[in-house]
């Protein structure tokens, strides 16, 4: 009776599908040629994790930096390294685009750019694949950080001054730093602007690794795989930061399964319904013990999503001054232990800030940023909490701001501080903390939006289309998973690279 | 989802069996609403499984198989002979789960709790589930007594010549449907009006009445208002709280209103739409299980069932009130577990009207209704009204029949449980349900500071 882990349609609730009519409509067929040829938005379908489908639609091309139009094996190590393990997976992996029809994915390792100019090779190099790439195919870049520039909201990450190597160079010749930091930020505007060039779902990414840090370590490998597959759908034009070499040395040989969240007791707040209950779904779907949270009002379809879950509910009010105190209480008792808490539960209360009212602002910021401080403060009172995994719901709006949303934007931009200053202290137990920020998502909320401003909103990005609560779901397992130990601090966008406030 | 089936021989199936401890381990109920409101177009199968469902997600337990669940509906339409039953295979609940359907008037919740706990103790079973459901909105309305008899004797019609004979015999008058009644079937007099003789025997003030009622509303509106309910209540169909709840009454409004019941008796009439329970929708279960089976699902032994006793009085041809069994039932219940109504931490009086819980605490106080009714030397004695149904009872809730009696037992096992870790010191409390046919069902509950 029960069913397959892997039956995700009956898991999910729902077979991953919007009722973005357009997109059915130009995605494929006549309906395509039509919007192609009067230079309308053309989304189509994106490809979404299926365990029985590959996990790339296409061999896996490795390129390096700096080794002009083919990257030769072992002028670059980390390239190197990278296609082995890639090579390891099982993927068809090459590193040069002779005589390649067809390209999956093209991971450009770039992790030895000490200048702008050695870019170029590389940037051509892809530039002549793209058109090869497969509709779903991935490109995604491996390099390191610029010091002293926030990549895509993220908190800046020692570098230079923290490299022993990097003060050796600065010790010799001080601009070469300079130098290299520019080549390094560089790669941030570079394959953001790819992404806004893709065509056919497929999407743009990159991975930016601390110096000190291998190209190699678990959670670049981890990252890799999250952004290879389908369960980055509709992550696009972002970096994943990884700060540090923890995660299982098992992603050096295989990608974490599709239970990597087994046993893991997490809790998932305002779960009762939209990506609340997606999430919780997900997390379910990959192993975890789900403790759905949603205010006592949201009862019935909280006992709903509980009992399909096999799990117990707890019905209560984040903004409950001992909200924190009973998710602990209720975790100790039922499984001896708390692994992760989603803080999803989120409201808004929309107004121009000239008519905004007092009651209207105070909510949105208790229930959205508040809670989210004193549950955590809570629980981090308690040994149980040791090793916790902690993901925030930002959103796009906290990061480019949103009229008619001061109220909403201060909350969620409160919560990419949050977590940014958790991680720290997370660290000091072996936990991570960090926030995903959804872009336009199609749920019942968005459908709200009348018709035409739901229409232009939902085409305001790479993908032209909207993501949908179980996008921001992928993010957010991948975020709980080992495979992310070593990222934190971190706010991950899930906007299909929303055109605004990139 | 189904548990593995599991048959586990005893270790020693010849040696004589130990009564086990029964626990409430739960409780869950729909909100209680006005009937004719949010649940009017609702079945009580409907109810009973949304209730059922918020009790299962509240203690994780979808897919398990429980050794039993008892339940009943006091209104309850002939196609829902297997109620129970009907609302377990609609359930998140094992499908492999029996269902019993009990009736014993508005003390059916209580019989269920005595029902269950008793398979407990006597290692029938681990864990079940007892509850209640009523629905005064979607009651049952049969046909008339001709009709019925003409229906009857088509169906047995072989030839169209017998089937026309047997249409022949209806008259107009035998269409009209028959509603449910509330009247005592053997004195054609409503419960109210059986209770307005009690009340006026007892010369129940109205000003008394009305207090009670008024503390009923504001109990029940703190407890709601400080979180109580938030794991004992599932919100259903829109509605997330008691309707009938009026936390701003007071003994001054509700001194306002007319008497509706004891209109032809000689006292002034005291009772009124205020201070008797309306009729309502809704349902509630709880979760008993051994002490065991709670530790292996991380549950809490909230309150164990200690006792239960029924009674019921000759209100026909005898001389008592139709709603004073309980003033017999609680004192035969504290002897045999040698208690005194002092030694009670807190008692639980189903309010089916205000004088209820007056008349059975003045005939305890009586010395001569003591020594006469109940042959005690001494009254039964003076309740501490600080005791008395601190988290609100029916008349502010409501009153679902046969709901009642597990809100009741779900609301005391939770609060005995809380004053008995506060307090370090085991908590005994008291229920008293008053049941049509001149029937009562009191038991006895007791937490401990241990989890």
């Amino acid at each position: 009776m029960s069913p397959s882990p892997f039956d995700l349609t009956s898991l999910l609730g729902y077979a991953p599908a919007t009722d973005d009519a357009y997109l059915s409509v130009v995605s494929q067929g006549p309906g395509r040629k039509i919007a192609t040829s009067l230079g309308l938005p053309a989304p189509v379908a994106l490809r979404r994790h299926d365990p029985d489908t590959p996990a790339v639609p296409g061999p896996v091309l490795v390129l390096g930096a700096g080794s002009g139009t083919t990257t030769t094996p072992g002028s670059d190590p980390d390239a190197d390294a990278l296609a082995q393990h890639l090579l390891t997976r099982g993927f068809e992996v090459h590193r040069h685009g002779d005589g390649l029809r067809r390209v999956g994915a093209v991971v450009l390792c770039l992790t030895g750019l000490t200048e702008l100019g050695g870019l170029s090779a590389p940037a051509l190099e892809l530039g002549g694949l793209l058109r090869s790439l497969a509709p779903g195919g991935r490109v995604i870049t491996i390099s390191r950080p610029a010091d002293g520039v926030a990549a895509g909201g993220a908190a800046s990450l020692p570098t230079a001054a923290d490299d022993p190597a990097a003060g050796t160079a600065a010790g010799g010749a001080p601009f070469d730093v300079v130098d290299r930091n520019a080549a390094r930020q560089g790669v941030v505007g570079f394959l953001r602007s790819v992404a806004q060039e893709m065509r056919g779902g497929a999407t743009a990414n990159g991975i930016l690794v601390a110096d000190g840090v291998a190209a190699t370590a678990p959670s670049v490998l981890g990252g890799l795989d999250f952004l290879l597959s389908g369960r980055s759908a509709f992550v696009d034009g972002q970096f994943l930061v990884v700060g540090s070499d923890a995660g299982p040395e098992g992603l050096a040989t295989a990608p974490q399964g599709e239970t990597p969240l087994d046993q893991r007791v997490v809790v998932v707040t305002g779960a009762a319904r939209g990506i609340g209950e997606q999430i919780a779904r997900l997390l379910h779907a990959q192993g975890a013990r789900v403790v759905p949270v949603d205010v006592p009002a949201a009862g019935q379809p909280l006992s709903e999503l509980a009992n399909q879950l096999g799990t117990a509910s707890l019905p209560l009010d984040v903004t409950a001054p001992d909200a924190g105190t009973r998710i602990l209480e209720h975790c100790k008792t039922r499984y001896g232990r708390i692994d992760g808490i989603v803080h999803n539960a989120g409201i808004t209360r929309d107004k121009m800030l000239a008519n905004m009212d007092e009651s209207r602002f105070a909510s949105v910021l208790a229930v959205n940023t508040e809670a989210p401080l004193r549950i955590t403060r809570q629980l981090l009172a308690d040994p149980a909490a040791d090793g916790l995994r902690v993901v925030g719901l930002a959103s796009t709006s906290g990061i480019a701001g949103n009229r008619g949303q001061t109220n909403y934007a201060a909350s969620k931009a409160g919560i990419v501080g949050m977590v940014a200053a958790l991680a720290p202290v997370l660290a000091e137990r072996g936990g991570t903390a960090n926030a995903v920020a959804p872009g336009f998502i199609e749920t019942e909320m968005t459908a709200k939006i009348p018709m035409a401003r739901r229409q232009v909103a939902r085409r305001l990005n790479s993908l032209q289309q909207g993501g949908l609560p179980l996008d921001v779901a992928e993010a957010i397992a991948f975020l709980l998973s080992d495979a992310a130990a070593g990222i934190s601090g971190q706010t991950l966008r899930v906007c299909g690279q929303n055109l605004v406030g990139a | 989802m189904s548990s593995e089936p599991t048959i586990q021989p005893a270790s020693d199936p010849t040696a004589p069996r130990q009564l086990r401890s029964a626990w409430v381990v739960a409780g869950n109920r729909t909100p209680f609403a006005r009937a004719g409101g949010p649940y009017a177009s609702t079945s009580v199968q409907e109810m009973f499984t949304a209730a059922l469902d918020g009790l299962v997600a509240r203690t994780g337990i979808a897919g398990e198989r429980l050794g039993a669940v008892a339940g009943g509906a006091v209104l309850k339409q002939p196609k829902a002979f297997n109620l129970v039953r009907e609302s377990v295979l609609g359930s998140a609940l094992d499908p492999q789960t029996p269902g019993i359907d009990v009736q014993q008037a508005c003390a059916t919740g209580m019989e269920t709790t005595s029902l269950i706990a008793n398979k407990i103790r006597c290692g029938q079973i681990d864990a079940g589930v007892a509850g209640g459901v009523d629905s005064a909105s979607d009651a049952p309305i049969v046909v008339g007594e001709g009709l019925r008899k003409v229906l009857l004797q088509l169906n047995r019609a072989k030839t169209p010549k017998d089937k026309l004979k047997a249409l022949a015999k209806l008259r107009p008058g035998d269409l009209a449907p028959v509603a449910p009644g509330v009247a005592e079937p053997r004195t054609g007099l409503s419960m109210g009006e059986h209770q307005a003789l009690t009340t006026a025997q007892w010369g129940i003030t109205r000003q008394a009445q009305d207090e009670i009622a008024a503390n009923s509303h504001h109990n029940l509106a703190a407890a709601w208002d400080s979180g109580f309910f938030d794991d004992l209540v599932t919100p259903f169909r829109g509605l997330t709280k008691d309707n009938n709840l009026r936390p701003d009454t007071s003994v001054e409004k509700l001194g306002g209103l007319s008497p509706v019941f004891g209109k032809n008796l000689e006292t002034d009439p005291t009772m009124t739409a205020g201070n008797s329970t309306p009729l309502t929708d809704g349902a509630s279960a709880i979760l008993l299980a051994t002490a065991e089976w709670a530790e292996e699902h991380n549950l809490p032994k909230l309150a164990e069932i200690v006792d239960a006793e029924t009674a019921a009085v000759d209100f026909v041809d005898g001389n008592e009130g139709l709603l004073m069994a309980p003033a017999y039932a609680a004192p035969r219940l504290l002897a045999r577990n040698g208690l005194k109504l002092q030694d009670i931490d807190l008692v639980e009086i189903h309010e089916a009207f205000a004088s209820t819980v007056l008349t059975i605490l003045a005939a305890w106080e009586d010395a001569d209704f003591c020594k006469v009714n109940l042959g005690l030397d001494e009254p039964v004695g003076v309740l501490d009204r600080s005791r008395l149904n601190v988290r609100g009872s029916s008349l502010a809730a409501g009153h679902p029949f046969a709901a009642t009696g597990t809100r009741v037992v779900a609301t005391l096992s939770k609060e005995l449980k809380a004053r008995a870790v506060a307090e370090n010191r085991p908590v005994t409390g008291l229920i008293s349900v008053c049941a049509a046919g001149g029937q009562g069902a009191v038991a006895l509950l007791r937490a401990y500071p241990e989890s």
